[in-house]
């Protein structure tokens, strides 16, 4: 298990990093904290003529406040977000999301903007930035642009990434004092990947209630307006059939539990 | 020979492992750890499928020499295992495939590189042409008739039909009740942390083929490699390092060892080849796969009166040198009794032959899937005829006033007390509270559940349990080589190898116990052919026993020899003269072991004219004085709460009662325990390798093998028992397996017991969450229809 030839390349700043993708044409690839892109070069499940580090880019863990919106650079590692170094603006939320992914060694190298870019369903950053209506940055050939998260992925592991555009950032908005999220996922164990797994975000203030469900076959389920399911078990289990997450009847059940927990979270609050 | 208690430092003292120092320090030294000049290394091409036919393999010109196939093998013999037990088939597993893979992951060619990625380069520019097969998955339709077959030349795919005949006329017309069940364990793989892994080059001054592997057996895997490769025992050398976990795993000799051995001497530089964790799941570390339907006849208390059992082992492509294919098939049949009095026994169990990877034996080997079936059997009949699971347990139990016992199936149990053990642990779970319990609503809607196992563990089995089974791996007298040295210092030799076992530490203290050295002044030289007496190795809970016994039986035999000398020197008697703590003593003077040790080697000219030439140096062998092995025991309870929802469990809290009779030190069993017990967890909840309907493995990292991890481990709380084996050195009994064969049997019944009044019960491991909400689902259909 191990991978084929490539070069490595650490480039020292984000432009040269966009100039060595552009350049690569399709066959260059970026490494942030390398935990998901490590094993599958190891196993030959994926290759490239060219890999692009961007762990160490200096403007890539940089944490920056824009009033009502704080922006995480891609490189910041779940760690240091579990560790409380990054400024709280989700009453909570990342520290707790960040402390449940995988485990701490995985935790120590992975980073925020590598997850969301390898879009994979079951994500825990996935799935809690886009309950949080957080956009991804992204810089390429034509400049930056933002995605918002529930538009960003296309399907499981397709996101509006394309071969020469990086992901710098994710601005994530304040939450008020009045905000209250959810998160429940279930793990056959501690580290595991997600069976079921739901997120929600209610901020009155902002008039804001957004749902979202992972652990799906494609891109994540998110509900925008989610007022209505806060109403009733009926409307959650609704909620499930009407995403066709429960063509396979156990694991329709454990979606609906996942997600009636995490909504219980915000209805106990 | 005086008992040496009083130091703490001999038999029963609880000393800290001697091998710690370098293992915790990182200066282990494993197969992977060898560095070589002129080392290249090896990658092989697996099949990747399950049943096909090779037409051709293609091997271009720029990769001559440095890429292989079974064609440039000439003169090497394909691996047969041999058994003389009436009806077993043969299989032939040349090490690399010739006409037809048989699995996964079965070795197709090989590929020499500077290093692992550019030998994997190779393998990429070969080109095998397949002709696919249909592919033999499971038990059912391998055994149907017109089936497919694994081997052509067989008829069927039967290794081996292994019978227990019995009448159960009279239990059938007497039973109040009968019960029957279809009982599962799935296959999973062993994940000891080190793989497998062979360093091999040839040494010229020695005229022999050295090859480092990470092995249970040095001897056993000189000797089948020898007969491969057509070489002369004298022209091999086997040293197996240090070993990170064997579990049954490395009980064999391997297709790549031959291969590695092969290459070493065609290639002329050393070569390695280091198992990663994908060829070790997919393709090699295969175990467990049985199923069989129970029939239990008892009366309106639950005693039994008879039982039947009809099942199946799926044994794989192969049977693995020295035996595996009928191992486990062949143990069910007699020991599916467990430590239960049954009157009356009947069982049929096939080997199986299949598209899958050999089965292997792992931890506990049959045990743990006949214990899970047996146990479920009684829980089942408690509940049928309304009692607790622990009583009826206590009806059927032997009772230490039958001791020593000869079950049903000829089983000779030694010593103990069964029903204390589980006694013992219902009163430590707190049976009682945790029943009140759950007559009340848990407050996070989870279900309570309470689950007992008990069972018995032949350790140590001996010459005339296996020469019935007529295999290459017979034990008789194991040998242990005990010398002192010129300044005093003790050093043992063994054939046995340790993989975890502390045998560095254990040995030490069985040495103290008898010559009173310290521990730290003995060194313990094993897993070399080199240098080590024979063994059969280190399998079947054995080392504490056989091993033990040796180094005792040698350390007297020494004492004696320095007693001798010592007598001299001192000018007494030799019946004046005793060795204690190191010393011979007589009533007035002592002189120490390394004066003995000076005298004998530097200045020969004080020694008597009769002093026995063999000097401080003996080779002893040992064998109890009944070799139909040593039997531990143990009661395991556990609380589980079972999330009707989600599938999930949670142990809650665990027990475990053991009996391994004389503990040389009572950490080490702790540690054989605990670790043995997770394995257990593992395989009762998490473990399972899942193959698709065309033989393909569903399972190749630990992202989707899953193991229990820490968090998954609750805080064992071990209670022990000691009644010594009256037929070993120190009454010591086998123990290294126990903690694997107790945990899913435990544990599945604590589930069934959560589940019980929803009309749930699970029969197969691993419960997975799955599997759980699927027996709810059918229930609650159940209940509407």
């Amino acid at each position: 298990m191990k991978p084929a030839a490539f070069e490595y390349v650490r480039p020292k700043n984000l432009a040269e990093a966009l100039t060595l993708l552009a350049e690569g044409q399709g066959d260059s690839k970026v490494k942030a904290g390398g935990q998901s892109l490590g094993p599958m070069l190891n196993m030959r499940l994926s290759r490239v003529n060219q890999l692009v580090d961007i762990s160490l880019i200096p403007e890539l863990k940089t944490v920056s406040d824009d009033s009502d919106t704080i922006i995480i650079g891609a490189c910041i590692t779940h760690a240091s977000i579990e560790d409380g170094k990054i400024p709280d603006v989700t009453n909570g939320m990342m520290n707790s999301v960040a402390a449940g992914i995988a485990y701490r060694a995985i935790r120590n190298q992975g980073t925020i903007g590598g997850s969301l870019a390898h879009a994979d369903p079951s994500a825990d950053w996935v799935i809690s930035l886009t309950a949080a209506g957080a956009e991804a940055v992204i810089s390429g050939p034509n400049g930056e642009r933002r995605v918002g998260l529930n538009q960003f992925m296309d399907s499981a592991f397709e996101t509006k990434l394309d071969f020469d555009d990086i992901l710098t950032a994710v601005r994530i908005p304040k939450f008020s004092k009045q905000a209250r999220w959810g998160y429940y996922k279930f793990c056959r164990k501690t580290g595991d990947f997600a069976e079921a797994m739901s997120a929600v975000v209610i901020d009155p203030s902002r008039d804001y209630c957004r749902v979202v469900i992972g652990a799906t076959d494609t891109h994540p389920v998110v509900i925008t307006d989610a007022i209505d399911l806060l109403t009733s078990d009926e409307a959650i289990d609704a909620c499930i059939t009407k995403n066709a997450l429960d063509l396979n009847p156990l694991s329709g059940q454990m979606h609906r539990t996942a997600l009636r927990r995490c909504i219980k979270q915000v209805q106990s609050l | 020979m005086v008992s040496n208690a009083r130091s703490n430092k001999g038999v029963g003292g609880r000393l800290l492992r001697k091998e710690d120092d370098r293992y915790l320090r990182g200066r282990g030294q494993f197969v992977a750890d060898i560095k070589m000049s002129g080392m290249k290394e090896v990658a092989f091409l697996r099949s990747p499928l399950a049943h096909a036919r090779i037409n051709a393999i293609t091997i271009p010109e720029n990769l001559k020499h440095k890429a292989f196939c079974w064609s440039n093998m000439s003169g090497v013999k394909a691996i047969c295992a041999m058994t003389s037990l009436a009806g077993f088939k043969k299989s032939e597993q040349s090490p690399l495939a010739s006409d037809k893979v048989r699995h996964v992951g079965e070795l197709v060619a090989m590929c020499v590189g500077d290093n692992r990625a550019q030998a994997e380069d190779f393998l990429e520019e070969l080109v095998v042409d397949f002709d696919e097969l249909p592919a033999i998955v499971d038990m059912v339709s391998a055994q149907q008739k017109g089936a497919v077959l694994v081997h052509e030349d067989w008829g069927d795919n039967v290794y081996l039909e292994s019978k227990w005949d019995g009448d159960l006329s009279e239990a059938k017309a007497n039973a109040s009740i009968t019960v029957t069940r279809q009982i599962r364990t799935n296959r999973q793989c062993m994940a000891p942390i080190e793989g497998k892994g062979v360093v091999a080059y040839w040494d010229n001054r020695m005229d022999q083929l050295v090859l480092y592997t990470s092995t249970q057996m040095p001897h056993i895997v000189r000797t089948g490699l020898a007969e491969c490769l057509n070489l002369s025992q004298a022209n091999v050398r086997i040293i197996s390092p240090d070993v990170g976990g064997a579990f049954g795993y490395k009980g064999i000799l391997t297709p790549e060892e031959i291969c590695l051995g092969w290459l070493a001497m065609e290639c002329g530089h050393p070569v390695r080849w280091i198992e990663d964790r994908r060829e070790h799941l997919t393709a090699n570390a295969n175990c467990r796969e049985h199923e069989y339907q129970v029939t239990a006849y008892a009366d309106d208390i639950g005693r039994i009166l008879g039982l039947e059992a009809v099942g199946a082992v799926n044994a794989g492509a192969y049977s693995a040198y020295p035996f595996s294919a009928c191992l486990e098939g062949a143990q069910v049949a007699s020991i599916l009794p467990g430590p239960y009095i049954v009157p009356a026994f009947q069982c049929n169990i096939n080997s199986i032959s299949s598209n899958k990877p050999p089965i292997l034996p792992y931890r506990g080997v049959a045990r743990t899937s006949v214990c899970f079936a047996m146990e479920l059997m009684i829980d089942a009949i408690a509940r049928k005829v309304g009692r607790e699971p622990y009583e009826v347990r206590l009806e059927n139990l032997v009772p230490p006033t039958a001791m020593p016992y000869t079950n049903i199936t000829g089983k000779a149990f030694d010593s103990g007390d069964y029903p204390e053990s589980l006694r013992r642990a219902v009163e430590s779970i707190n049976l009682k509270g945790i029943r009140e319990r759950q007559a009340t609503n848990e407050k996070d809607g989870r279900r309570i559940g309470i689950g007992f196992c008990t069972f018995c563990e032949q350790g140590a089995h001996g010459t005339s349990v296996y020469h019935a089974w007529g295999v290459p791996m017979i034990p008789g007298q194991e040998q242990a080589v005990a010398r002192l040295t010129p300044d005093g210092s003790l050093e043992l030799r063994i054939g046995a190898h340790s993989h975890g076992q502390s045998m560095e530490t254990t040995l030490a203290q069985v040495a103290n116990e008898i010559l009173g050295i310290d521990p730290a002044d003995v060194r313990l030289v094993h897993g070399d052919t080199q240098y080590t007496p024979y063994s059969t190795g280190t399998w079947g809970s054995r080392c504490a026993v056989m091993s033990g016994g040796a180094v005792s039986t040698a350390c007297k035999a020494l004492a004696e020899r320095a007693a001798k000398i010592a007598a001299h020197l001192m000018k007494l008697d030799l019946k004046e003269v005793q060795i204690i703590d190191g010393q011979a003593k007589g009533a007035a003077s002592s002189i120490s072991l390394a004066e003995i040790a000076e005298a004998w080697y530097y200045k020969p000219q004080i020694l008597a004219a009769d002093v026995d030439p063999g000097g401080l140096e003996v080779t002893v062998g040992y064998r109890p004085k009944i070799d139909t092995g040593t039997f531990s025991y143990a009661s395991h309870a556990v609380v589980v709460a079972v999330d009707t929802e989600l599938g999930h469990v949670e142990i809650l809290d665990y027990v475990i009662v053991e009996d391994g009779g004389t503990m040389i030190n009572p950490m080490v069993v702790d540690g054989q325990v605990f670790g043995g017990a997770a394995q257990g967890i593992g395989t009762a909840l998490y473990e399972e390798m899942p193959f698709d309907s065309v033989g393909q493995p569903l399972a190749s990292t630990l992202a989707d093998y899953l193991l229990p991890g820490p968090t998954e481990i609750p805080a064992f709380r071990i209670e022990h028992m000691e009644t010594p084996s009256p037929n070993t050195e120190f009454g010591v009994k086998g123990i290294g397996e126990s903690g694997a064969i107790g945990p899913p049997a435990a544990i599945a019944n604590a589930i069934n017991d959560a589940l019980a009044p929803i009309g749930v019960e699970v029969l197969e491991t691993p419960v997975t969450p799955r599997r759980i909400l699927a027996a709810i689902a059918e229930a609650q259909a159940g209940a509407q229809s």
